[in-house]
């Protein structure tokens, strides 16, 4: 009897460890990992417990462009500041419970997020958060660095979307 | 090795059995037996599809109405209208306490019957349901892109309010007529005096076709008889709306017998047009009274309860033509129309026949004036001239009738549980199916219409006995489902359901799946205490009176921690789902809040109301599971003594 119980528990972890080796993109959620959070909380408020506050170290990548209706997208002209007004009014009503533009919040902050991805990442992980979060390796990656937490979709359109990233141009 | 051959012969054995099983099965269906090998198959929607129909089933004393699908018996939602709800806060919350408010005040639970789903041009268009509240007479509507209450209007001069909520044939009306003959205006007098004293007022609630809203247009006060079931004519009887009466002996007391005494009684025909008409050109007096008005509006998503104090009545005297008396045997209760207009069915639940009239009939009846007595001055049609034929000795206790789309009725007989398939026109029995037990309504897709789809049956059961499980002496109350689309019908499918069911209504799914709302926009929300934002979330004083701004959001409330409330205040949770995603609701629950959750859709606003009586911390939580930060949405409320300093804060995160 005791013989079986080792038996499935060796068994078990031979099925656990070859599904992790299945997965194509482990290699990023690895390459995510950060030393554990309390050491670094322990450093800065030793007595207090508390939500890391860093900004994510999910790899730069701007030649990834992500998945759904945006292909491509130019934003090295000139700001235009009706569209970031309307962007930034968007990012207060649709965005702010999660995002914050001087710390990291529930999800990443999105100030100098156009040094770390592709404006057309950006504009897809807005408008098509489901699937990307399945299929793209970077929100992936950030999903589990967000504790679980999953960019939900807020019913963006295409054209809001854009207004929101004129507006992440002009935060420095 | 033993074992192993011991097992052998046993899964043999078993093999066996089972095969045998199956014979025997088959046998069975040859006979008609409900074991056909493909009845599973036809109930059968593979886990992700969809049905084919909408069921919209009478929740009886339970007050409310249950969505159904159909083949699968699946249920799919709980929709309150006259009764609390705590699930979904209706009556709970600040937003939904006026639509069960009355000239009696808040009541928190009514008895439903017959819901009616709208139509366009005699068929049903899906935009929205009407249900009767039959205790404490109202109509409520139920808007089918949100699948909730959006209106309930109070019935003055009415008492159990059973003939009632039909719409004609183009939701010009919707009915409410009395069960109950009452003083009309109710006053203190003796029982006694019930003959010729009581009324029976039979409401017309005109219906806006923008919005589907009622308002009640007329009332016919008619003789003190008990006005059961009603359908509206149409076709080439439309225009006409007929309900059938029993106590036409006007007995006031053991009416089970001192209202079984005449041979016949009546199916009221009334000529609605014309006392629409006669009302529009000033007939009609108006007489003071007190009804309540609760409008629920999705913007504000708030209701707003108005009391009204006046009602137009009709005396029938004063618009000669308009009314008739078909004598129908015996205390008849259905009162159904077919899909032509042309045949109104009265089953006379103590006769053995299903009596059909004719609307051609009548009409000549009326012009050649061929009637037998009048009762109050209603013309009383004699019965040979407007009788059509009768289904003879087709059972015992007839009660309901449906029809499908090739000529024929189906009608309910509750003493002999049984579904009988009969033909109009020659009234001949083509088929019978044994139901369990003692069935009440039935109901087939678009049978109450000029379009009925005719591939299901469902039948109501009053009484399950032995069907199910036991759950003690308060068993479940049923559905069954039959297939129809042969010449014999077949028995496919029980299944339990909420409440004693009155009637259903359904129709294609395709009709109202693709209008169904997923969210309400964030912008479009105009409720008073509304924040579309987090910046915006906050908490203000106002005497006594704390109101908490609050928004949700996967997953944490802002704000979620809260000092300075006291002792003795009435805190007002305001909080707004942030989310603009389809089927992403929160909820939120305070410890010793004397009320239910909130189940707050995205886009929507909520109030509840908690006023804390001891001093402590207390957490609140988000009750409807989430994400998988769900056990994280939480938060605290201080609550401090009645004459602390400390000032009202709040902040999420520090901020």
């Amino acid at each position: 009897m005791k013989h079986t119980h080792k038996l499935l528990i060796l068994m078990f972890s031979f099925v656990l460890f070859s599904c992790g080796n299945d997965k194509k993109n482990n290699q990023v959620n690895y390459s995510t990992k950060k030393a554990p959070v309390k050491k670094e909380v322990q450093k800065e408020k030793p007595k207090e417990a508390s939500v890391e506050k860093k900004e994510t170290t999910a790899n730069v990548d701007l030649s990834n462009k992500g998945i759904g209706p945006v292909k491509s997208l130019d934003i090295s002209g000139a700001i235009d500041q009706k569209l970031v007004d309307e962007g930034k009014e968007l990012f207060k009503n649709k965005c702010s419970a999660c995002h914050r533009t001087n710390r990291k919040f529930i999800g990443p902050n999105p100030t100098g997020v156009f040094d770390r991805r592709s404006p057309e990442w950006v504009m897809n992980m807005i408008i098509n958060p489901e699937e990307m979060l399945k299929k793209d390796p970077i929100a992936k990656a950030l999903l589990i660095e967000y504790n679980g937490s999953p960019m939900a979709n807020q019913n963006v359109s295409e054209k809001e979307a854009r207004a929101i990233v004129e507006y992440f141009r002009t935060l420095k | 090795m033993k074992n192993i051959i011991k097992s052998t012969l046993l899964l043999v054995a078993t093999s066996l059995f089972f095969i045998g099983c199956g014979n025997n099965g088959g046998k069975e269906q040859k006979k008609g037996g409900a074991l056909g090998s493909n009845v599973a198959e036809k109930v059968y929607i593979a886990p992700g599809e969809h049905d084919e129909f909408y069921a919209f089933v009478s929740g009886g004393f339970s007050g409310q109405l249950a969505v159904y699908g159909l083949p699968s018996g699946r249920l799919f939602k709980v929709i309150p209208v006259f009764s609390v709800d705590a699930e979904k806060a209706w009556g709970f919350n600040e937003e939904t306490k006026p639509m069960l408010n009355t000239s009696h005040g808040f009541i928190p639970w009514d008895d439903a019957h017959h819901p009616d789903i709208s139509q366009t041009a005699g068929e049903i268009d899906g935009r929205y349901v009407y249900i009767n509240g039959n205790n404490t007479p109202r109509i409520a509507k139920i808007d089918l892109t949100t699948f909730e209450t959006t209106e309930i209007i109070e019935i003055p001069n009415s008492a159990g309010n059973h003939s009632s909520s039909y719409v004609t044939e183009n939701t010009e009306y919707v009915v409410a007529g009395t069960r109950f003959g009452v003083p009309v205006p109710q006053r203190d007098i003796s029982i006694k005096e019930y003959k010729g004293n009581f009324k029976g007022a039979l409401s017309f609630l005109k219906v806006d076709p923008e919005d589907g809203g009622m308002e009640i247009d007329f009332q016919i006060l008619m003789p003190g008889f008990d006005y059961d079931k009603a359908h509206p004519g149409r076709g080439n009887s439309h225009g006409w709306f007929f309900f059938t009466t029993y106590n036409s002996e006007e007995a006031n007391t053991l009416l089970e017998v001192n209202a079984s005494q005449n041979d016949k009684d009546f199916i009221a025909a009334v000529n609605w047009q014309m006392i629409a008409e006669y009302v529009k050109n000033g007939g009609g007096k108006k007489m003071p009274a007190n009804y309540a008005h609760n409008v629920y509006d999705e913007h504000t998503h708030q209701a707003t309860s108005t009391m009204k104090k006046e009602v137009l009545v009709v005396n029938p005297a004063e618009v000669p033509g308009a009314i008739y008396f078909l004598p129908t045997p015996k205390s008849p209760h259905g009162c159904d129309v077919d899909p032509s207009g042309e045949y109104i069915v009265g089953s006379g639940k103590l006769s053995a026949d299903v009596t059909v009239h004719s609307f051609s009939k009548m009409v000549k009846a009326i012009e050649e004036e061929k009637f037998a007595g009048e009762a109050y001055g209603i013309p009383i049609i004699d019965f040979e001239a407007v009788n059509a034929g009768s289904v003879k000795q087709a059972g015992l206790g007839p009660l309901h009738t449906e029809f499908d789309n090739e000529g024929n009725g189906y009608t309910t007989f509750f003493i002999s549980s049984e579904v009988v398939k009969w033909k109009l026109g020659t009234w001949e029995v083509i088929d019978r199916k044994p139901t369990y037990y003692s069935v009440g309504h039935l109901m087939i897709p678009g049978g109450n219409s000029r379009k009925p789809f005719g591939k299901y049956l469902l039948a109501m059961n009053k009484i399950t006995k032995d069907r199910y499980l036991p759950t003690g002496p308060e068993v479940t109350q049923s559905a069954q489902l039959y297939d129809i689309s042969g010449e014999k019908m077949e028995l496919l499918l029980d299944f339990p359901t909420v409440g004693e069911p009155h009637y259903a209504a359904g129709c294609p799914a395709d009709l109202i799946k693709p209008r169904s709302r997923k969210i309400f926009k964030l912008e479009e929300n105009k409720h008073p205490y509304v924040v579309t934002n987090e910046m915006d979330a906050r908490v203000e004083r106002k005497g006594n009176e704390v109101h908490i701004y609050m928004t949700m959001i996967r997953s944490h409330f802002a704000p979620d921690n809260i000092e300075g409330v006291k002792v003795g205040d009435k805190v007002y949770f305001h909080v707004t789902n942030l989310e603009q995603d389809y089927d992403v609701p929160h909820g939120v629950s305070m410890i010793g809040a004397n009320t239910s959750e909130l189940l707050i859709m995205p886009g929507q606003t909520e109030t509840f109301v908690w006023e804390p009586k001891q001093v402590g911390v207390w957490p609140f939580y988000c009750t409807d599971f989430c994400s998988a930060l769900h056990q994280e949405m939480q938060g605290y409320v201080r609550v401090s003594p009645k004459d602390s300093p400390i000032k009202l804060s709040w902040s999420l995160d520090g901020e």
